[in-house]
């Protein structure tokens, strides 16, 4: 499972990335790969803002529909369009064209609180 | 995939001017179409309908229902469906003609053995719940559900509570208990199973409160176990003012044996198309009826079929009093109408000629053996798979390819490999809490040896798992059609057949 060095994680297996304005999200190798072939994906609408920890947006696959959490607070700023047409990019890049929605800057605290990736490595090889 | 024309439908066969039946001659004057249709309504030009005999319907219907697997059939282990034998004198009883025949409109006096058999079914129905009144409108489980969840709504706003706005429901449940509560306008509150399976009663306190309006519980849950805690959750649910829903998917454990309302549930929801031994699978007609406490009486959707005391008391037959049994539509306090008319009525004369047929021995061995049938396949199993939950299992059990899963082989490789063998599909990838469910329900239908069998299927798969696990992500190799496209068939679905085209028009599935 690639758990790449630059981004941190939840527990519920969403990745973050850190940039100027705010932070990326999508979900790990690890969840795309639970949750199967994806076909469908039910994201927020911008401006919609969430506490860490809430359901943010939705995760179909042809075993389940799963909750994507709020790894943190923060308001949405963008959404990943793509996703609309093409699910499968999550299957298929899910730490590139398959993130899913994009937070304003969160609390410094919050971020802290996030797994590094050998913490999550750990937690999805146990 | 096959070739289309392996499988024609019936728009590709026929020929035109082929037909099964005159007509007889119009015995009154013609009067053109647009002088009785308004013209906006009016095709321009005729609908292309296939052209068929009568024959080529018949051979087209039954090569489709020989490509069909159904209890009738073979083995149907298809965890929390109920795919028990549907005796087939229940098919009998409700195609009399006293019953099939009649027409929803019909004078009282003309249907009072149908009024007399839903007044007595609801009668087994409550004794069988542990409960006094019910309705059997809902036309199936999540309806159901709904009305159970109308019912509860109705109850604490009466009762100056419709401030209660929260549906607790445990993580094994199934997902039509969240979507039923959202339906109802209720926020859902998810509570955590324990380490046995059963609701976690610690975490169960801290959710429950004055918000709570009612939790609901299958019992035997998703996962084929008991709620060992169920008294001490229907007192916490109960002294903090909500009310307790009985999703019955998993009746057939518990029939005769112990009864929900005695567990302290408040409202019972019952799915005759399993428990009472009506066919489904292929779509329904279902029929879920709701079984209540006495307190939720006066909410019960219109209409309730009564009995007039009087001429009961005064002992008169049915013959002299035309109209004993009566349709009550004067309740003031009912949510109203579910349903158009009564329900699903010929599903209630199925179940009634089942329950009848049965009386309450055979209710209760019914329920016994279909215990002993998942407790025997459980434990033959588990020398091979994964058993999450070691417990004493009621009529269905939860087991994890999660040593497969090692080798490469998911719990969807060995439920289609299992069509080979000629076994229908447990359900699979269910209770969610279960990782690589299989979820398997025998029923008390089948015999010991067709058990072994399917041991011995199961115990080949574990063996091909380990040596020939190519075999298994390509099965099936023997039925009809081969492995689908499950994730083609989600994102780019094809609903409509278009004339002339191999594949019909993509349509998006939003």
């Amino acid at each position: 499972m690639s758990v790449p060095a630059n981004l941190r994680y939840a527990d519920s297996h969403e990745w973050v990335k850190m940039e100027d304005d705010g932070v990326i999200v999508g979900v790990t190798d690890y969840a795309q790969s639970e949750m199967g072939d994806i076909v469908f994906a039910e994201l927020p609408p911008v401006g919609a803002e969430y506490e860490k920890g809430e359901g943010m947006a939705v995760i179909e696959s042809v075993k389940a529909v799963s909750d994507i959490y709020a790894p943190v607070g923060g308001t949405v700023i963008a959404v990943n369009e793509a996703l609309v047409d093409s699910p499968e990019l999550v299957n298929d890049d899910c730490y590139g064209d398959g993130w899913l929605v994009k937070l304003s800057l969160p609390e410094k605290v919050e971020l802290d609180e996030l797994l590094s990736p050998e913490e999550y490595e750990a937690q999805i090889e146990a | 995939m096959p070739r289309q024309n392996e499988f024609p439908l019936l728009m590709e066969l026929g020929a035109p001017g082929r037909r099964a039946y005159l007509l007889p001659q119009l015995d009154v004057p013609a009067r053109p179409i647009d002088e009785l249709i308004p013209s906006p309504y009016l095709r321009s030009e005729p609908a292309p309908l296939p052209e068929l005999s009568e024959l080529e319907v018949v051979r087209h219907y039954t090569g489709l229902s020989r490509r069909n697997h159904g209890v009738d059939v073979g083995f149907y282990p298809l965890g929390s469906c109920t795919m028990k034998y549907n005796p087939k004198v229940n098919e009998d009883l409700a195609f009399l003609p006293g019953f099939a025949s009649l027409h929803p409109y019909q004078p009282e006096e003309t249907v009072q053995g149908a009024l007399q058999l839903m007044y007595e079914l609801e009668q087994y129905l409550c004794e069988i719940a542990g409960l006094q009144r019910a309705t059997l409108t809902p036309a199936a489980g999540a309806h159901g559900e709904l009305t159970g969840l109308m019912l509860i709504k109705a109850y604490q706003e009466d009762r100056g509570e419709g401030h209660r706005d929260e549906i607790i429901i445990p993580d094994s449940a199934h997902g039509t208990n969240p979507a039923s509560a959202a339906m109802c306008g209720y926020k859902v509150v998810e509570v955590k199973s324990n380490d046995r399976g059963g609701v976690c009663v610690d975490a169960l306190r801290e959710v429950v409160g004055p918000q709570t309006a009612g939790l609901m519980l299958t019992n035997p849950n998703t996962l084929g176990l008991f709620e060992e805690d169920i008294l001490t959750i229907s007192e916490l649910v109960h002294d903090a003012g909500g009310l307790l829903y009985y999703d019955g998917a998993n009746a057939n454990a518990i029939m005769g044996k112990c009864r929900p309302g005695d567990m302290g549930f408040d409202v019972v929801h019952f799915n005759l198309h399993k428990t009472f031994s009506t066919p489904h699978g292929g779509g329904g007609p279902g029929s879920g009826p709701i079984v209540v406490r006495e307190s939720l009486i006066p909410f019960l959707p219109v209409p309730v079929v009564e009995r007039r005391e009087e001429a009961a008391q005064a002992g008169a037959s049915l013959e002299e009093i035309p109209s004993q049994f009566f349709l009550d539509f004067d309740r003031p306090k009912s949510i109203g109408k579910v349903k158009g008319f009564y329900g699903n009525f010929l599903v209630l004369v199925r179940a009634y000629a089942y329950i009848r047929s049965m009386g309450p021995e055979g209710l209760r061995l019914a329920s016994e053996d279909a215990v002993l049938s998942a407790n025997y396949l459980m434990r033959g199993l588990s020398p091979f798979f994964d058993l999450p939950y070691d417990r004493t299992c009621k009529h269905e059990f939860v087991i994890s390819a999660r040593q497969q899963k090692a080798e490469g082989v998911t719990a969807q490789d060995i439920a289609k490999r299992l069509l080979d063998y000629g076994v229908h599909a447990p359900t699979v990838y269910f209770p969610l809490i279960v990782e690589e469910a299989l979820m398997i329900e025998p029923t008390e239908t089948e015999s010991k040896a067709a058990l072994d069998a399917f041991l011995e299927v199961m115990f080949r798969i574990a063996e091909e798992a380990k040596e020939s696990p190519q075999g298994l992500t390509t099965a099936p190799h023997h039925t009809v059609v081969g492995r689908l496209d499950e994730t083609q068939a989600a994102r780019h679905p094809v609903v409509r057949w278009q004339q002339g085209t191999e594949e019909g028009t993509p349509n998006d599935h939003r």
